[in-house]
């Protein structure tokens, strides 16, 4: 069990939380990962950081001691939607490492998997992109000026011109965290994320009312921060709203109320597209399946 | 313990609105006692004066981006936990010896720059081909570099440096000791490539062991040794028959 996939094992942890087991610690529910079976010469040479982490920032030498641990949100498995050369639908947009979606880890990142995400497809969509370039028509206006300067008009009237909000970007962001880890975290349910849904649409409501107090052009991190948030609650509506209409458990998406996987109906990438104003637009792709069949995970 | 509060001076600078940089104060509730000064950052930006600027990023000495100097130390401050400081303030500054952006915010272009300089990546005289296998080696030959290779380019020991402080041409302690590491890696064949830049007037022949940049290293890298071998080394294959081969 200690070397399963996170997935597996946060429903573990989470268990044991539920059934009363765990410690009570400043930060919520913990659970001991003893390694101490490996001894001091295996853990310097394989575990050395977390030999480093658990000395510098918990107090602790995890050669005589259990590590405090308890899962939390990690990575994104999902992303823009690309291609196994880093190609969008948008011709000339390329993606790669954790913002997209190549699909490598399907439903559940496997450890490390963020290596390759990085290199190798990060050179393959360096590799698409300069070839895109070099064999694009030469452009006699530049269109990419013209939407950089919209986009930095937008940002002036929607943040920096604004007067009088009274939300605090960090209250919100942090509700957010919370609402996220309660309805969408390691275990799911339809009431759960329907109440997530009608959370984060009053979340997005106090958005529109956020206070900026740092009218600064250089080094703006407040208005740096209030643009993430605005992505992140767009992010986690999309989460929330693919999560409730899978009826189904795979990978890190376990539902309480379908814990089977179903893949008749669900064998599938879920995308969803914001091109007008209006509710976001849920679709399907199938999933191209190669060598490795879907199977049930046993052990 | 819920009661205590303490303390944060940081540095408050806009260059279009302020003539130089002012300490502005801030007393904040120190509610836990694993509390380091990036938290009290964060408390002060979400919670009392969001316009307070600051590099961060990972929270777990990684990443490399917060360091500033608190109390007069360069230190993470991810890292730096406010019970070694309370009940006295903490002063919170930019990183010395760098030019200032806005408040904590330095700029980190020379640094970037003399990074690159000393290529720190393998060098092959020729490529193989990816299907031609990995370049092996063993834990021993790992030994001989890994201490070097655990720089974060956090640029504390560039704070901590009287030398770079005086002359910022200096290639400074994180550059050389990443140069060490490459040229002491055994899959590598760069040196003669890196050698112009770190045997230069301006490499380690500037450096006059002082070895502050060794004790605030967050990660235990040793840049005055990587420093001290690289004047050896390249002395030796100055005054040594045939010592110039590679």
């Amino acid at each position: 069990m200690e070397l399963g996939p996170r997935d597996i094992i946060s429903r573990a942890m989470m268990t044991e939380f539920e059934e009363g087991h765990g410690f009570e610690g400043p930060h919520g529910k913990y659970l001991h990962l003893d390694v101490r079976h490996l001894g001091e010469d295996v853990i310097d040479r394989k575990l050395p950081f977390m030999r480093e982490l658990g000395r510098e920032f918990v107090g602790i030498d995890i050669v005589k001691d259990p590590i405090p641990v308890r899962p939390v949100q990690h990575y994104m498995m999902g992303g823009i939607d690309a291609d196994i050369s880093g190609a969008t639908p948008m011709a000339g947009l390329y993606a790669a490492g954790e913002c997209a979606n190549v699909g490598l880890n399907g439903a559940n990142r496997l450890g490390s998997n963020s290596l390759p995400e990085c290199l190798v497809f990060g050179a393959a969509a360096g590799r698409a992109a300069a070839e895109y370039a070099s064999s694009a028509k030469p452009v006699t206006a530049n269109p990419v000026d013209a939407i950089l300067w919209d986009e930095a008009r937008r940002v002036e009237v929607a943040y920096l011109e604004k007067k009088g909000g009274d939300e605090r970007i960090g209250a919100i962001r942090e509700e957010m965290q919370h609402e996220m880890d309660t309805g969408a975290g390691v275990f799911r349910t339809k009431e759960g994320l329907e109440t997530l849904v009608e959370r984060l649409g009053g979340l997005r409501q106090r958005f529109s009312r956020i206070k900026i107090e740092d009218s600064s052009r250089t080094f703006n991190t407040e208005l740096t921060s209030a643009i993430e948030l605005d992505f992140m609650l767009e992010l986690s509506q999309t989460i929330a709203l693919t999560a409730l209409a899978r009826d189904e458990s795979r990978g890190a998406h376990a539902r309480r109320d379908f814990p089977e996987r179903n893949d008749e109906k669900y064998l599938k990438h879920s995308l969803v597209f914001h091109r007008d104003a209006g509710k976001p637009r849920l679709e399907y792709r199938d999933v191209r399946v190669g060598n490795f069949k879907p199977q049930a995970r046993t052990y | 313990m819920a009661d205590k509060r303490i303390t944060i001076q940081a540095t408050r600078y806009d260059p279009d609105k302020d003539e130089r940089p002012r300490l502005q104060s801030y007393e904040i509730p120190f509610s836990d006692d694993s509390m380091v000064v990036l938290d009290a950052l964060n408390y002060i930006k979400s919670e009392v004066d969001g316009s307070l600027s600051y590099r961060w990023s990972c929270r777990m000495g990684i990443c490399g981006s917060c360091g500033m100097m608190v109390n007069g130390t360069p230190k993470l401050t991810c890292n730096a936990f406010l019970r070694d400081y309370w009940p006295r303030p903490v002063v919170v500054e930019p990183l010395n010896n760098f030019p200032v952006i806005r408040d904590l915010v330095i700029d980190m272009d020379d640094f970037m720059h003399k990074l690159k300089a000393i290529k720190p990546w393998i060098i092959r005289r020729q490529e193989i081909p990816l299907g031609a296998g990995e370049h092996r080696q063993t834990n021993e030959q790992i030994d001989d570099f890994r201490q070097f290779s655990q720089c974060i380019n956090c640029m504390l020991c560039y704070a901590a440096c009287p030398v770079y402080g005086l002359n910022n041409e200096f290639l400074g302690p994180a550059a050389i000791a990443l140069a060490r590491r490459y040229n002491l890696d055994s899959r590598d064949q760069g040196l003669k490539q890196r050698l112009p830049v770190i045997a230069d007037n301006e490499g380690v022949w500037e450096c006059s062991f002082v070895g502050e940049c060794s004790v605030v290293c967050p990660k235990g890298v040793d840049p005055a040794k990587a420093i001290q071998q690289t004047k050896l080394e390249t002395t030796m294959r100055f005054v040594l028959p045939y010592g110039n081969r590679d």
